[in-house]
């Protein structure tokens, strides 16, 4: 494992009252990156997320964060941490400023510079206008923003966001991948867990997908999404079957299925580069062409290819 | 050295004065016991009473005033065994975790609670000896302003020591539970005994022996003694009974409720260190 590793992982292990909710786990996340934890309710992510922050005991494995074993050194592994939760974690009764003043005092950040970093972040995640306001009063995307700009506070090495975006509505999700984005660029490592395959395809530098306890494959989005080799070219023709003569003999053509809605044509290679010859090929036949649609694999079936399940089917 | 737990103290205390039911509730009820048990008892006690004389030259005290005392430690028993509740409304709102992710010594995140909960307790004392005096509690009979104010002192010390206790008492509670309910269950169960062997409210000379040997051993008795040896003097009558305390039995209730703080100290430290909060 190379000095880049912030988070290095090996053969994590963890059982619930004999359930076994992680199955030996390895994986590294790189300084800087944002490194998702794909995978539907219940495959492990939340288990190892509370034992990488310290609130779950280390069983088997190793865990090292920020340069600290959990199980040797949680204390330091506490304080160079932020953590968004899954759920809102914020006083009703709070406002706004009392809950960043609470969360700076408790990680002993001096009085002057603690109010400074409250002042800014409020601003970034522009809720300096409600700063006074209870934390009750807050809508879901502000809970959400509050909660961002308290686990960045401590200005730390890795910002763990568990599910960071689960409930909200599109617009909302939209504005906290940018916020996730930001913080990001100023050099924070983020490790997040999502249910949500676009979230993890956009944000993500790295994907681990997990499922029953195991982690199934890893890699970059685009990366696991070639691995499938599979874009599929859409045609409607006014002769699909004339059309699919035409077509025998491409290359790059692996098999042709016809349907009411007209040909499917799984590509073995990058589509987009085969998808003009087809075109050509078809017209010059004198087949005349109604629509042309170019599907590339989605997580979503990066996820059924590797499990055989969909991932929609199994968060409910 | 650490002061982290001045923070969980500063957010129990907004929360105590945000909370405005919860607020009046607990600075109205001990003035409801003084108000309608204390003066519907004492008309009665006193009436009682009356036929057995004092002896010589011993001060004699009316039942108001002796069951102020008892309502100032009942107040005090009440608010200690809930403070803890407070933590399981954190664990059971996920805020916990925020606090034990964090660099901070869990043992902060419970005497944070419990000064809190100690705070609370002292505000509910003064309420209770100044509407005392207003509805004819003889607090301080004779005594010199220094006396006075070494006497309130005393009263503090002891209230602080045995709410310590309780308070710790009641987290390891709840941090044990999943419930309020269930923490409803364990007080109501405690508090009876609690409250009523001991002296809060009447003389032990008369129980029968194992209720008077069971009392002995009640920290809830020794807090009564404590508060009336600073109120109202070191030999008085009361309720048909003549009431000594030397220094010794004085300072030794107070190491006892020190000694019940410490083991629930450990106790709790204990329950804290091992508390795994997901």
């Amino acid at each position: 494992m190379g000095g880049d590793d912030i988070i290095e992982v090996r053969g994590l292990e963890h059982v619930f009252d004999g359930f076994t909710a992680v199955r030996g786990i390895s994986f590294t996340v790189r300084k800087g990156e944002i490194f998702s934890f794909l995978g539907p309710n219940g495959a492990g992510k939340s288990t190892t997320i509370n034992i990488l922050i310290t609130l779950l005991p280390l069983q088997k494995g190793t865990v090292r964060v920020a340069g600290h074993d959990v199980a040797q050194e949680p204390g330091r592994v506490r304080e160079s941490i932020g953590i968004v939760f899954q759920e809102d974690v914020l006083d009703r009764d709070l406002t706004v400023w009392e809950t960043m003043e609470f969360h700076g005092r408790l990680y002993s950040i001096p009085r002057d510079e603690r109010r400074r970093r409250i002042d800014d972040l409020l601003r970034v995640v522009e809720l300096d206008p409600k700063r006074n306001e209870r934390t009750k009063n807050l809508s879901g995307g502000m809970k959400r923003r509050l909660q961002i700009a308290r686990g960045l506070m401590t200005r730390p090495k890795v910002l763990f966001l568990d599910e960071p975006t689960q409930g909200l509505d599109p617009q909302t999700r939209m504005r906290m991948w940018e916020y996730i984005r930001q913080v990001n660029k100023t050099g924070t490592t983020i490790f997040l867990t999502t249910h949500y395959m676009e979230e993890a395809d956009m944000l993500s530098d790295r994907i681990s997908i997990i499922d029953d306890g195991r982690i199934i494959v890893s890699g970059t989005p685009d990366a696991l999404k070639n691995t499938l080799g599979e874009d599929v070219v859409y045609l409607e023709t006014e002769d699909d079957g004339k059309a699919r003569e035409t077509l025998r003999g491409v290359e790059e053509v692996r098999s042709i299925k016809e349907s009411p809605r007209g040909l499917s044509i799984t590509i073995s290679t990058d589509g987009s580069h085969c998808l003009p010859r087809i075109v050509e090929r078809v017209r010059g036949a004198g087949i005349g062409i109604s629509s042309v649609n170019l599907k590339k694999p989605t997580m979503d079936d990066v996820f059924v290819h590797y499990t055989g399940r969909e991932l929609r089917d199994t968060t409910g | 050295m650490a002061w982290e737990f001045l923070t969980v103290y500063w957010r129990e205390m907004i929360r105590f004065v945000r909370f405005r039911t919860q607020l009046f509730a607990s600075l109205l009820q001990p003035a409801l016991w003084m108000a309608f048990f204390g003066v519907a008892m004492s008309s009665n006690f006193n009436r009682f009473t009356s036929a057995i004389p004092p002896p010589p030259g011993v001060f004699s005290v009316d039942y108001l005033t002796f069951m102020a005392a008892g309502v100032i430690a009942m107040t005090t028993l009440f608010t200690s065994l809930f403070g803890g509740i407070s933590l399981l409304f954190d664990k059971n709102w996920g805020l916990m975790r925020e606090m034990l992710a964090s660099p901070m010594p869990r043992t902060h995140i419970m005497m944070g609670v419990s000064l809190s909960g100690m705070t609370k307790s002292f505000i509910q004392v003064s309420i209770i000896m100044a509407f005392g005096l207003l509805l004819g509690v003889r607090f301080f009979p004779g005594f010199s302003p220094v006396q006075i104010a070494v006497s309130v002192i005393g009263i503090y010390a002891f209230v602080g020591v045995f709410s310590l206790g309780f308070l710790l008492f009641s987290s390891t509670i709840s941090m044990r539970l999943e419930t309020p309910e269930g923490l409803q269950g364990i007080i109501t169960l405690l508090t009876l005994p609690i409250f009523f062997v001991s002296n809060a409210l009447y003389p032990i000379q008369a129980f029968p022996p194992i209720l008077q040997a069971l009392s002995i051993y009640n920290p809830l008795t020794h807090l009564v003694s404590g508060i009336r040896y600073f109120a109202l003097g070191s030999d008085f009558f009361a309720v048909g009974a003549r009431y000594t305390y030397t220094t010794a039995d004085v300072l030794g209730s107070f190491a006892y409720l020190v000694a019940f703080a410490t083991v629930m100290y450990f106790l709790a430290r204990r329950t804290f260190q091992r508390a795994v909060v997901t």
